[in-house]
């Protein structure tokens, strides 16, 4: 019983789930507070892997200059994506953003790109340079059920750092002028647009700082495992935004916490549920059928949370009221 | 007697003595229906002119043409000397040509305040490196909240300032975007029906504060239905009917003209119904 609660509590500072955070916060940004749906965030953590570990271990770069190339590619992808669409209505932001994300997808999979993405396989070892700039002492580091080894416990601190340098940076921004006008436009863009702001350039920064903490997910993602085409797809894209809607849209916080009780809960679900079968507590389900209910379960609480608390865990209920 | 506004006689398309706007053969077609057609027209400076006429008369497109929201088949109009065909609404905004929308646009899920200084022009926070260091920008900011009380005071909105606009009625949506466009201290107002859907008492403050404007050197153009308010309050009338301008002049005169008569205000327009249909019942 310790493990299982130990493992569903270690969930709570994972670097993949400090990673589900930080995209989901890029996600907030987006939707949440500036109104563009961007159905693709799956796609600037794609580019970002991929321009990320390509640097390393076809171009040979170095840590730091391989994050740059990420970056680049991430700001070059957002212009991609939101010069064309960014004057039309909000749904052909979504529309491109989820093709996008499944044309890169499908493009780095291909097996002619084999020798530079790595094809089906995907990319790894790519991190040594990460590792080697970590300065905590080489040993096991014990805490109640968990024990970790040096470079855990580094990617652990420097994913929740990030993550928490994010989310600094966009609370200050939303209570700027800047985060003003981006709400405004969430409201009514002709109404900004006539008290003389320019909705359109508005609209693309918020669309590259967005994506930009899709890429710092992105790298989060891949530096403790690898780079796998097949984690990019859709799901990707639709657990962030479960996780926003979780948390609450417009709001900072609720991403992090959001992250935090998606990976918990799938965790804690997925643990009881196998231990239940293992020792005939459970006799209707194979352990085979665990994974897949697991899903069900956290899909059902998360209907109950959408049905009860439809403005998420830290949204403001007087946003919703005039909406209905 | 020639009038004091116009060049010459009050006749469509007159030149005025001193115009802030002027626009030339400004054409707008949505496929085969032409909407806009105006070959020439001038906005007399510091005063109140109505622009009427009847529905799909064009009167909206035409606004929407003149402040960037929707580009012309063809078409010229300068704003005091200033070339403005092709210049994008956000531009035309802040050059001084401010307008509000015929369905009001309040932009709900922000405060009455937030709304308010979103009309402020030359914030530098807007900027997205400056808004991250707060010193850049306060001061600006506590100038801006200074303007916005006042004139939030002014519109009897004050004790609504820290509220979602999405909490106010219908009246005080319409004051609300009044006031914001006033944020962008402009030079020319340009109002999209403001009397829609406001009831009678809150017409009458509307119209004082129309006349606010004029008095502290604003010209105002506005659409309005509502004659009553027309004859109130404007110094200048133009009559559109089928995209054209067709008639001008001071209101009483315009009222008087046969053309406006029958494009716009029909037979009856002196009669009321309501009492008509009343006599005949009893």
């Amino acid at each position: 019983m310790d493990l299982i609660l130990g493992n569903a509590i270690s969930w709570l500072f994972q670097p993949i789930t400090a990673a589900y955070a930080l995209a989901a916060i890029g996600i907030a940004l987006h939707f949440g507070f500036t109104g563009l749906l961007n159905f693709g965030q799956a796609v600037f953590m794609a580019v970002c892997a991929y321009g990320f570990s390509i640097s390393v271990k076809f171009f040979h770069l170095g840590f730091w200059p391989a994050v740059g190339v990420a970056v680049i590619a991430s700001i070059a992808m957002a212009f991609l994506l939101g010069i064309p669409t960014l004057r039309l209505r909000s749904d052909y932001l979504a529309i491109v953003t989820i093709a996008a994300a499944e044309v890169f997808r499908f493009i780095v999979s291909t097996t002619s790109a084999q020798p530079v993405t790595g094809g089906p396989q995907g990319l790894n070892q790519y991190s040594d340079g990460f590792y080697a700039m970590n300065p905590i002492p080489v040993g096991h580091y014990k805490f109640w059920v968990w024990d970790f080894n040096q470079d855990d416990l580094f990617a652990i601190v420097v994913s929740w750092l990030v993550v928490t340098v994010f989310a600094i940076l966009l609370a200050i921004l939303i209570r700027s002028p800047w985060g003003r006008v981006i709400k405004g436009i969430r409201e009514d863009e002709d109404a900004v647009r006539s008290l003389g702001k320019n909705v359109y350039s508005y609209k693309m920064q918020s669309l590259v700082v967005g994506g930009l903490m899709g890429t710092f997910a992105g790298i989060l993602f891949v530096l403790p495992t690898s780079v796998q085409p097949g984690n990019y797809g859709t799901t990707l894209t639709f657990y962030i935004w479960t996780i926003l809607l979780l948390g609450g849209a417009s709001t900072v916080i609720g991403s992090i916490v959001g992250a935090m009780i998606f990976w918990s809960l799938l965790s804690l679900t997925g643990d009881l549920l196998s231990t239940g079968v293992d020792n005939g507590t459970i006799t209707f389900l194979t352990q085979n059928q665990v994974g897949a209910i697991r899903f069900m379960l956290v899909g059902i609480a998360l209907m109950l949370l959408v049905i009860f608390r439809p403005q998420g865990i830290f949204g403001n209920k007087k946003e919703l009221y005039f909406n209905a | 007697m020639p009038s004091q506004i116009a060049k010459g006689a009050a006749v469509p398309g007159c030149a005025k003595i001193d115009p802030i706007l002027i626009a030339d053969n400004v054409r707008r077609q949505f496929g085969g229906n032409v909407a806009v057609d105006v070959e020439h027209v001038e906005i007399p400076r510091g005063l109140i002119t109505a622009l009427i006429g009847p529905n799909g008369a064009g009167k909206t497109t035409f606004f929407n043409l003149l402040t960037g929201f929707d580009q012309p088949n063809s078409g010229d109009w300068t704003f005091d000397g200033v070339k403005l065909a092709g210049v994008p609404a956000f531009k035309v905004a802040r050059m001084g040509m401010v307008r509000t929308f015929q369905l009001t646009k309040s932009l709900n899920m922000i405060t009455v305040m937030e709304n308010m200084r979103l009309g402020a022009q030359k914030q530098p926070g807007e900027n997205l490196l400056r808004a991250l260091i707060r010193p850049l920008w306060k001061r600006n900011e506590d100038a801006i909240t200074a303007r916005a009380v006042e004139l939030l005071t002014r519109f009897k909105l004050d004790a609504k300032s820290d509220d979602f606009a999405a909490s106010l009625s219908g009246g005080q949506r319409k004051l609300l975007e009044m006031a914001r466009a006033l944020m962008t201290q402009p030079r020319l107002v340009m109002l999209d029906e403001p009397m829609a859907g406001v009831n009678p008492a809150l017409t009458q403050s509307l119209l004082e504060h129309i006349r606010g404007l004029k008095n502290e050197g604003m010209t105002v153009l506005f659409v309005e239905h509502d004659m009553h308010m027309v004859r109130n309050i404007s110094d200048w009338v133009i009559v559109m009917a089928e995209g054209k301008i067709v008639a001008e002049g001071p209101p009483n005169e315009v009222m008087k003209n046969p053309a406006v008569i029958d494009a716009y205000l029909g037979a009856h327009h002196d009669t009321d119904l309501g009492a008509e249909k009343q006599a005949k019942g009893n």
